[in-house]
């Protein structure tokens, strides 16, 4: 067994981009693998159920060139998690489409490529469904239902290491994975390579986000990783950056409900007994991660399906009058479209007012519901087709800009307007419909493997 | 008297998966810490009056002295990115912990 397993992890998405000199940093000091992870659910359900990306195709492309060039050149495997952002087959399709036109440009061959896919056929979730093995994810997710689910684009499931390790074992030299749980690609690496997996994994939660774990801190860098038998340590590649016990501890408990329990498919984490220590140039050292496999293996169900159609306007609003007053007006407004369009259903739309500089950001959580001296304010219209919303929304704009209200003075507009047209059609808005765990025999069975040169 | 902010060498929230939300507090120093932690202002009654929440929308309240930091966990009120939401990623949901005054 080698001393010790290390991982470059270019950036936090794949398509962020990271500097040249950083990823050659890394290079120099002889990564054995190089492990990126390209999805999130941070952006929205959109994605998901849209099937689109995250980053742009070009953005993808340049960053891709250079990790399958390093790789190849190297003779290291590169690993990409959750490919195209939400990891289904569309978004697997993206990124190999991408990947073909590399490698036939750069005449990168022969070059073993495992494809692990991640799309979940409804019918076996249906049958999981009947025996109750799929449980809403939170307090607040709902049940599952049929008609939800038929609604749903397609579902993805968040894989763990195990089909990971299938590939390496039979020596794929690139692995493209569909959605997977982020830290699975960089653990399956170190366990692989015959090291603990408690702290593999801990690892790969460090790394999954590039030099976000450093001061400062940011996902469009380069991070290495050194696997040890007892421990692990993390450092950036880039001198500009360093990595601290607190950016490290902080990091630990990114997006994470809990700061040292994490559950991960057919595992939980445990970090609260957890060191951390500087140990000089910017590296930070781990030890005590402890990882136990959960006596069933659940995997994380997640889909998104289309529930709306948005036309929103973007104003401003100076006057003091018009201010003191706006949520009032607001509301009148929106009862005076009501009545312009009686043949439109009420139930079936809704129109929303969000106070820019008041409390557009939280809501009805803000505990300083106070405005200055000018207002941005953003309406729109949710409806069940475009054309409603946008002929609701430019009825609630033009009703809005002259509304006469009680005690006003500028009788020729209330709204200013940036931008001639005012009214953008958004088009359709999803909501996350699954998200849900499931429980599976073992974490390979749903996840099947594709080989190709 | 201090403001948290002024104690606090992070104090940020983000999503965690897209039904709920994480506000964290990390300090860089075990006293700074200690103190926020022993007055015992950070619990579930003062987090639901900044937030106007329920108890029962807490996930969790957990203080983790080997990473010096808090978790607050709490369930949105809608889902990450479908409509009504007004912070897709959770990111500035953080401001009203800064003003908590610890003695």
């Amino acid at each position: 067994m080698k001393k010790c397993i290390k991982i470059l992890s270019p950036c936090g998405i794949l398509g962020y981009g990271f500097p040249l000199e950083s990823f050659v940093n890394g290079l120099k000091d002889k990564p054995d693998a190089i492990v990126v992870d390209a999805g999130s659910t941070d952006a929205g359900p959109h994605k998901l159920g849209a099937n689109t990306a995250i980053v742009s195709r070009q953005a993808c492309k340049k960053d891709l060139e250079y990790l399958i060039a390093a790789g190849f050149e190297n003779h290291i495997p590169v690993i990409i998690g959750s490919a195209g952002g939400s990891g289904g087959k569309a978004h697997v399709e993206w990124t190999l489409s991408i990947i073909d036109e590399i490698i036939s440009e750069r005449t990168i061959h022969p070059l073993k490529q495992a494809i692990i896919w991640s799309d979940i056929p409804k019918d076996v979730i249906y049958e999981e469904m009947k025996q109750g093995k799929v449980i809403p994810l939170g307090d607040t997710v709902p049940m599952l239902t049929e008609e939800i689910l038929e609604d749903t684009t397609g579902v993805v499931a968040q894989m763990g290491i195990e089909p990971i390790l299938e590939a390496l074992e039979e020596g794929a030299q690139l692995i493209v994975c569909g959605r997977a749980y982020d830290p699975s690609p960089f653990a399956a690496v170190g366990i692989h390579n015959g090291f603990d997996e408690g702290l593999a994994y801990h690892m790969g939660k460090i790394l999954e986000c590039g030099a976000l774990c450093c001061d400062p801190g940011t996902t469009k860098d380069c991070m290495m990783g050194v696997l040890y038998e007892d421990c692990f340590e993390v450092y950036p590649t880039n001198p500009q950056r360093k990595c601290t016990t607190v950016s490290v501890a902080a990091h630990t408990f990114y997006e994470k409900d809990h700061p040292y329990i994490l559950r991960g498919p057919g595992i939980v984490l445990n970090l609260e007994d957890c060191e951390f220590s500087e140990i000089g140039n910017g590296r930070v050292r781990v030890k005590g991660s402890k990882m136990i496999r959960t006596p069933i293996y659940e995997i994380k169900l997640e889909g998104a399906r289309k529930v709306a159609y948005r036309t929103f306007v973007i104003a401003g609003i100076r006057d003091p009058l018009l201010i003191e007053k706006v949520e009032e007006v607001e509301e009148l407004v929106k009862s005076s479209v009501m009545n312009q369009y009686p043949e439109i259903p009420r139930e079936s739309y809704e129109i929303n007012f969000y106070n820019y500089g008041k409390n557009g950001v939280m809501g009805n959580l803000e505990p300083n519901n106070v405005a200055g001296h000018e207002l941005g304010v953003m309406f729109e219209v949710i409806a069940k087709t475009q054309s409603e919303a946008s002929a609701l929304c430019s009825s609630v704009r033009s009703t809005f800009m002259h509304y006469g209200y009680q005690g006003r003075k500028s009788t020729a507009g209330n709204l200013a307007f940036p931008f001639a047209p005012s009214d953008v059609e958004f088009g359709a808005v999803y909501e996350f419909s699954v998200y849900h765990l499931m429980e599976t025999p073992n974490g390979k069975m749903l996840f099947p493997i594709e080989f190709r040169t | 008297m201090d403001r948290l902010v002024d104690l606090a060498k992070v104090l940020r929230s983000k999503n965690s998966g897209p039904f709920e939300i994480t506000l964290d507090i990390l300090f860089d120093d075990p006293e700074k810490y200690r103190k926020v932690v022993e007055c015992g202002i950070i619990n579930v009654q003062t987090i639901c009056q900044l937030y106007h929440l329920k108890p029962e929308d807490i996930c969790n309240i957990v203080f983790y002295q080997k990473g010096l930091g808090i978790k607050i966990t709490y369930n949105r009120s809608v889902s990450s990115g479908t409509l009504r939401d007004r912070d897709v990623y959770g990111a500035q949901q953080h401001a009203p912990l800064m003003d908590i005054l610890i003695p």
